[in-house]
């Protein structure tokens, strides 16, 4: 346990001397730190201008206002995805008899309330824990992919993120080693919180797991504020097979920025799905490297957005090696007034001959006043390659709803149906039951009638 | 008195013109009616109204449902779902398709609802395997592979296929009302023969039928007690069974002769969509 402090009134060098002090690092970890504090100093929050940034509002995102917190008193949510895995009788996963999850990860606020990992999966060698335990032990496993996979230099929040980090998950599967059970990740911030978390997770060759994260507030007012300044790194071995799944489901008041990347060996596999329900405001960019032949990277966004908020994406799909395939499939579905940016991107290198690269948008407007803009883009060196994009942008259709209702259904049962009708071609490609079911029912039970 | 839908000087309107123009049809319990009438006569915006589509705009005119103990129920001030647990049914002449949305699934909210009218949104659906077990004893009776209610609803269907899971709705449905709008077309022969037995079969005593077609075969098992002519969006002529026969084989020359104000009318609404695309 560490010691709480009072708030850091922002994220200065104090700060980070306070967060030194209570979380100790190894030397090279703690060197990241400094060096990514100097970055930050020099830099400006990103405006408008940078392409990334382009439809961004952050105007009323104040900075200074924000500062790691202590742990408070609150407890985790349950969050959307845990209920699908009963948790084994007092005493956790110890208690005996197999678990339905092979480890649970929870912070509030950056605090580390729960940490569990089934002992057989330890005794495999299977590295599980908060990035404060694990780095230092294991530091010759993790130092190479550690905040090196993400570009920490990129941007204000990248640097942010390189210097404040806390409450974060580490999880290394050595080679051979398959997980039959996912690992679940929650990271939870009360009203005003902060979360800095980072997660990396590393899959040795041949290598088996699913991940399951998500991010949710306490309580239940679905308005609380906060923010959230991520990092996801993910390396996909050789031969290696990982399902990712990102749940963002902050409150309405709460401001997300995250960067994460994967990376995928020859012939590995990554289906990583990521889905929005919440926050103010989203900038998140989720790249992919294929930098081995034949790996394959699947990737899934399910989005839906209400209120003013608005969720802006970056992907990169960069096959670096030849003969490798990425397939991204983003759905979204708006209501009321929010806004949904995708902008992708395939880059193809030289070297990448034979690539197999694919990438659509698809918004369902369930609102005039909604906006959704998609921005495809290739760049393409290589000369034998398939790629091909598509985006659509659609209302739902009013005779669908009469046709609907006249066979008893409810304008709202329609409306429900049709929007769940538009998620399911994504929640085909989608082969976690439990997730797919979690993301329909809280889908499900945002839509109101459209008129 | 038998139960019965009572349509009463009924105008209806599109975008502002008028399409139906006083149609008075009353439909008993247990009764077959044929309706037909050439393209573009109102037979489908009949349907519409009946069911409750929001483009269709009733101006004048009156849809009861009335009980057997006589208690009438108005038509108008129920919303399109409302009517369908009331006991109405439309066949649609071209089905929706809603993609990702398993028929399947569709049928079990719909059978859920129309079965227990007061059902509050959120509340239990019928329980999977009564439905499911149900479902393939129907999809069995119309000779249907199983595996179609796992499709998307309409999603790809071929003509025959949207027909003939339009029926299966009503087999499951068992509505009070059915109006069949050109549940024939698209149907080769032998669907169309079967299709006509499966109708009668579900139908039976229990159900008012209103048939729209251009053809006789549906009829062939289901003899109407009254074949109704459209024009110009008026029932401008009832009849029996021959009558549909008559018109199958002969056209509606003879009645546009006949009634010679309905064919100016019907003159005058195609005049008018012609100018439309002009005028707008
Ligand atoms: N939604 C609509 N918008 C515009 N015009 C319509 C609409 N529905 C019907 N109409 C017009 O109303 C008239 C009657 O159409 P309706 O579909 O009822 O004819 P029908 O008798 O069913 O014809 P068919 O035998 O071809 O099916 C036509 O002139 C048609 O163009
Ligand atoms: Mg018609």
């Amino acid at each position: 346990m560490t010691t709480t402090t009072a708030p850091a009134p922002s994220f200065n060098r104090d700060a980070l001397e306070q967060l030194l002090a209570d979380q100790p690092l190894p030397a090279w970890a703690e060197q990241q730190r400094r060096a990514c504090l100097d970055r930050l100093e020099s830099l400006d929050l990103p405006d408008r201008r940078q392409e990334l940034w382009m439809r961004t509002d952050l105007r009323m995102f104040k900075p200074q206002a924000w500062g790691l917190r202590p742990a408070g008193d609150a407890e985790a949510p349950e969050g959307l995805l845990a209920p699908a895995f009963p948790q084994a009788e007092e005493g956790g996963v110890a208690a005996g008899g197999r678990p339905d999850y092979a480890g649970h990860f929870t912070t509030v606020n950056g605090h580390v309330s729960r940490c569990e990992i089934d002992p057989e999966l330890s005794r495999q060698g299977v590295v599980f824990g908060p990035a404060a335990e694990v780095l230092a032990e294991h530091g010759d496993l993790l130092q190479k992919y550690w905040l090196r996979v993400i570009d920490t230099d990129s941007d204000y929040f990248a640097a942010l993120h390189g210097a404040f980090h806390r409450g974060s998950m580490v999880l290394h599967v050595p080679a051979g080693v398959k997980l039959s059970q996912p690992i679940h990740c929650l990271a939870a911030i009360d009203d005003g919180g902060v979360d800095t978390s980072h997660v990396l997770v590393v899959l040795g060759e041949g290598a088996e797991a699913t991940v399951l994260t998500e991010t949710a507030s306490c309580g239940t007012t679905g308005a609380a504020t906060g923010f959230h300044c991520g990092g996801t790194e993910i390396v996909v071995g050789r031969g290696a097979s990982l399902r990712m799944v990102n749940v963002q489901n902050w409150d309405r008041g709460v401001w997300h920025v995250a960067r994460q990347k994967a990376v995928v060996h020859g012939n590995g596999r990554l289906q990583w799905t990521l889905a929005a329900l919440g926050s103010r405001l989203s900038q998140v960019a989720q790249d992919v490297a294929l930098v081995g032949e034949h790996a394959e990277a699947q990737v899934n966004g399910v989005m839906f957005t209400e209120g003013r908020q608005q969720l802006v994406y970056n992907t990169l799909q960069h096959h670096e090696a030849p003969s490798c395939r990425s397939d991204l499939l983003y759905k979204g579905a708006l209501q009321d007034r929010s806004r949904l940016v995708w902008r992708g991107m395939i880059k193809v290198d030289k070297a990448a001959q034979k690539t197999d690269g694919y990438q659509r948008n698809d918004n369902l407007m369930l609102s005039a006043a909604a906006r959704a803009d998609s921005i495809p883009g290739l760049e393409i060196e290589a000369d034998d390659v398939r790629c091909t994009h598509g985006a659509t942008s659609g209302r739902v259709d009013e005779e669908q709803i009469f046709y609907a209702q006249a066979r008893g259904l409810t304008a709202d049962e329609a409306t429900r149906l049709v929007v769940a009708g538009f998620f399911q071609q994504v929640f085909d490609r989608i082969t976690i039951a439990s997730v797919r079911e979690a993301l329909a029912a809280a889908i499900g039970s945002r839509i109101r009638r459209v008129s | 008195m038998n139960e019965r839908l009572e349509i009463e000087n009924l105008h209806v309107a599109v975008e502002g013109s008028e399409i139906l123009k006083g149609v008075n049809l009353t439909i008993g319990r247990g009764e077959v009616h044929a309706l037909m009438g050439p393209n573009g006569s109102g037979k489908s915006t009949l349907g519409y109204a009946i069911m409750g589509h929001p483009s269709y705009e009733v101006t004048a005119g009156s849809i009861m449902l009335v009980d057997a103990d006589g208690t009438a129920h108005d038509v108008l001030e129920m919303e399109p779902d409302g009517r369908a647990r009331a006991g109405i049914f439309l066949a649609f002449q071209r089905p929706m398709a809603i993609p990702g949305v398993r028929l399947a699934d569709f049928l079990r909210h719909s059978v859920t609802n129309v079965r227990d009218p007061d059902r509050k949104e959120g509340q239990e659906l019928m329980p999977m395997r009564e439905f499911r077990g149900e479902l393939k004893d129907k999809m069995k009776e119309l000779s249907m592979d199983s595996d179609f209610a796992r499709r998307y609803v309409n999603d790809g269907f071929s003509g025959g296929e949207m027909k003939r899971a339009e029926i299966l709705q009503l087999a499951m449905l068992r509505p009070r009302f059915a109006i069949l709008d050109e549940t024939d077309s698209g149907l080769d022969a032998d669907a169309v023969r079967l299709a006509s037995e499966s109708i009668a079969r579900i139908g039976g005593a229990e159900m008012g039928i209103l048939i729209i077609t251009h053809h006789e075969q549906l009829l062939e098992h289901n003899i109407p007690l009254k074949t109704h002519v459209m024009l110009g969006g008026r029932i401008v002529e009832s009849g029996g069974p021959e009558l549909a026969a008559e018109l199958h084989k002969q056209g509606y020359e003879r009645i546009r002769k006949a009634y010679p104000e309905a064919a100016a009318a019907e003159e005058e609404m195609e005049a008018e969509r012609r100018l439309e695309p002009a005028a707008s």
